[in-house]
């Protein structure tokens, strides 16, 4: 600013009050506002700590160390009523983290199946794709939950009738029952063989970048890398003398028997979250590709790039920088989203944090726990995507 | 020598041939819209295939068969569940949404009192309309009747104690009713207060900024079911001894906060869009900060954004229904409430409820994100090159 050079020499500050310099009034402002704050925590806190102290509740975390006493539906982790309240908060993180992983991997696909049918030239197919997105966006995930919970998986039949479905599962009010594999011995050589694949794969593709920048060969990667991730554990599988078998539900007279159930409550929420969360990334999918400037594409055409390489090389890669950002909304709403378990009794973190919150009182640690948690997990996938944001950046150039 | 004449002239025009039967008609619009390739076909084929094995069987439950009237559960219920149909019927129980019918809207508020509810929705319509008509002029006025004088008003007349209406308490509020009312002071808290916290998150002031950073991000990054918790349980243990907050209170207070997070970052992006010039120019011209910004920045910013601003709106509007969860009776809860009344409990009649909320909740957010789709287009045109 040139405003110095006005001030006549020997005077340090222009006429006026020193009310009207713009930094005093911004240091003023802030000083009262954090005198209010200030104030009004204090207030909350005294208050708190005299209805605490009322109400006859030790603040602080001991009460994790207590013996829980109730019952959650589905666990990870070995656990029992007589597990800690920690314990049983440990368990619905690990039911939180199960159905969100769950789910976003569901709603990924199903939205970039619907996003990308949207742009299809075929009608039915694109009108189908609106017809999903516009039913599923503008419904309450509440109800989507309650309406496989109350409304479907509820009046399927009991276990005795259970519904087969292919690849030896079964559904019935219960949940759902599927194979669950056995590893004997000789399994672990599977496992590392996959590592090996996975190794294999990403030498193979920096490989295969640099010969491409080196000589403009392209090797078949996609093939090799699918080759390597499938066929060396199945390989590995047969060599070893298949350790891995399946244990099997068999439909007995009244009930299941073998293998694994997932319960309704897992499932509706499950289903539910993947199917609203898809609608949303269908139209993120749809606008990162119509967001690809068409002369990109026309461009590439007029190269001699067949169409499904000219998708692959120059379309895809640029709509995923306009997808990206919005996709890690999606996932993050995802996860928050999978906290209306509560309402369907699927003991996630705050289902289980609601049940030792009405047991014990401890609001405000319990609460606190909550804030930590979702924000680290906030905070920790948005920083993972945007590290995978900045690499799909870097293509660029 | 001159008996050849080579030239030739058209006296008469010819009949005018028809297109070719492949590139007109239906015939054209079929093999171009689906079957123009072979993976066209196969993709046609499976999409009809799932049509004719959903779409049958679902006009059938929720129509043919679905049973329309009937004063309890035996119109809903097999012979085997105590019911007249025959068995193996299953089909859409109408008649409970009937019979529930002002439930549903009213909730437990008593039936001789039911047309205050009416007449705020009446003065609600009677406001809003005008307001969403952009030829209708007055819009300073209309917005102030509707944001500021009509919520006072309803208040008075929803709760009565004065003027010789009876006192009807928050608690007997339900249905779809408690769902506007939620929406309605969310929208109408959360739009100005979202735009002081995204004014807040830009100052130069670094505590103010700092304050309002960290609400925002700690808002936005926990699910809104916490907050409502907070509000629900910890609010009554911030307060001296004997002073309450109403239930209802309570949850408006959570949702609006909750809101305005959201409604805070999509304002600015708008912010962020406006170039830099002209903040300056507003300086330049001697403007104080605030006229700057309601003057020459947020409108600017404000219209940019208004696909964001109603996608909060309706992100809002199906939120409210996480409020059953702390136990209030929304559209959502007493549709539940009313599964285990035991005069209509039946298989069908908690799917029948939920899509008969599912559809109310559709057609709400499908308004509003139509309307905003308008808006945009109208707005747009300045933009355009």
């Amino acid at each position: 600013m040139t405003i110095d050079a006005t001030i006549p020499p020997g005077k340090d500050k222009p006429a006026g009050s020193i009310l009207n310099d713009p930094k005093v009034r911004g240091i003023i402002y802030q000083a009262v506002t954090l005198l209010l704050l200030i104030a009004f925590v204090y207030w909350v806190a005294m208050n708190t700590s005299e209805n605490l102290k009322r109400a006859n509740i030790a603040s602080g975390y001991g009460f994790l160390k207590g013996r829980a006493g109730f019952d959650v539906g589905q666990s990870l982790i070995a656990y029992s009523s007589d597990s800690t309240y920690g314990r049983a908060l440990v368990v619905g993180f690990f039911n939180t983290i199960l159905v969100a992983v769950a789910g976003i991997i569901t709603a990924t696909i199903i939205g970039f199946l619907v996003g990308i049918g949207r742009l299809s030239k075929n009608w039915l197919i694109a009108k189908l794709s609106m017809v999903y997105v516009e039913i599923f966006r503008n419904i309450p995930p509440l109800l989507v939950i309650f309406f496989w919970y109350s409304g479907v998986l509820a009046v399927l039949p009991q276990p005795k009738e259970s519904l087969a479905l292919p690849l030896d599962m079964y559904i019935n009010n219960r949940g759902l029952a599927f194979p669950r594999p056995v590893f004997d011995s000789g399994s672990q050589f599977i496992l590392l063989a996959f590592v090996i694949a996975v190794i294999g794969s990403i030498l193979f593709t920096r490989y295969a970048n640099k010969k491409q920048m080196e000589t403009g060969e392209r090797l078949p990667v996609l093939w090799t890398v699918l080759g390597l991730l499938i066929g060396l554990p199945l390989l590995t599988y047969f060599v070893t003398g298949m350790p891995i078998s399946f244990d099997v539900p068999v439909a007995g007279k009244f009930n299941l028997t073998g293998g694994s159930v997932v319960g309704p409550e897992f499932l509706s929420l499950f289903l539910a979250l993947s199917f609203y969360t898809a609608s949303f990334i269908a139209e993120i999918v749809r606008s990162g590709i119509r967001g690809v400037s068409h002369g990109q594409s026309e461009a590439a055409h007029a190269l001699g790039i067949r169409p499904g390489l000219t998708t692959r090389l120059v379309v895809v890669p640029q709509a995923m920088r306009i997808i990206i950002p919005p996709l890690t909304s999606q996932y993050l709403n995802l996860t928050k989203n999978s906290s209306l378990a509560i309402a369907i009794g699927y003991s996630d973190l705050v289902s289980t944090g609601g049940t030792i919150l009405n047991q014990t009182g401890q609001a405000i640690e319990i609460v606190s726990i909550w804030i930590v948690v979702y924000l680290t997990l906030s905070l920790s996938t948005s920083a993972i995507m945007n590290w995978f944001n900045a690499k799909m950046a870097l293509v660029e150039r | 020598m001159n008996t050849h004449q080579t030239n030739f002239v058209r006296t008469s025009m010819l009949e005018q041939s028809t297109p070719p039967v492949l590139e007109k008609g239906y015939i054209a619009w079929i093999r171009k819209n689906l079957v123009a390739t072979p993976l066209d076909a196969v993709l046609t084929i499976i999409a009809i295939l799932a049509l004719a094995w959903v779409l049958p069987p679902a006009i059938k439950w929720l129509f043919i068969d679905a049973s329309w009237t009937g004063g309890g559960r035996g119109v809903c219920a097999t012979a085997a569940q105590g019911g007249s149909q025959p068995e193996g019927w299953s089909g859409a129980c109408w008649a409970f949404v009937g019979a529930k019918f002002d439930v549903f809207m009213f909730g437990r508020y008593p039936i001789d009192e039911r047309w205050r509810p009416m007449l705020v929705g009446a003065l609600f319509i009677a406001l809003l309309v005008p307001i969403l008509i952009p030829r209708i002029p007055y819009k300073g006025l209309n917005a102030i009747l509707l944001f500021g004088v009509l919520p006072i008003l309803s208040f008075f007349i929803l709760i009565g104690g004065v003027l010789g209406l009876p006192y009807v308490e928050t608690p007997l509020w339900g249905g779809l009713m408690v769902t506007l009312i939620l929406s309605f002071v969310g929208i109408a808290v959360s739009l100005p207060l979202g735009i002081v916290l995204a004014l807040g998150r830009r100052s130069t002031m670094p505590v103010i900024r700092l304050l309002c950073t960290t609400f925002i991000e700690i808002v936005r990054g926990i699910p809104l079911i916490t907050v409502l918790f907070m509000a629900s349980v910890m609010l009554p243990l911030f307060l001296p001894q004997g002073m309450t907050v109403d239930k209802f209170l309570r949850a408006v207070i959570g949702v609006s906060l909750f809101a305005s997070a959201y409604m805070a970052e999509v304002v600015r992006g708008g912010l962020q869009a406006i170039p830099k010039g002209q903040a300056e120019g507003a300086d330049s011209l001697g403007l104080s900060y605030w006229q700057k910004m309601r003057l020459i920045i947020l409108p600017q910013a404000l219209k940019l954004v208004i696909p964001g601003i109603v996608n909060t709106f309706i992100g809002l509007f199906k939120d409210t229904s996480l409020v059953s969860i702390i136990g209030m009776f929304d559209l959502l809860g007493i549709v539940r409430q009313n599964f285990s009344d035991a005069n209509w409990a039946s298989p069908v009649t908690p799917l029948s409820g939920l899509v008969f909320a599912g559809f109310v909740f559709w057609l709400f957010c499908f308004g509003m994100s139509r309307y905003s789709g308008f808006m945009e287009r109208k707005l747009d045109k300045g933009h355009k090159r």
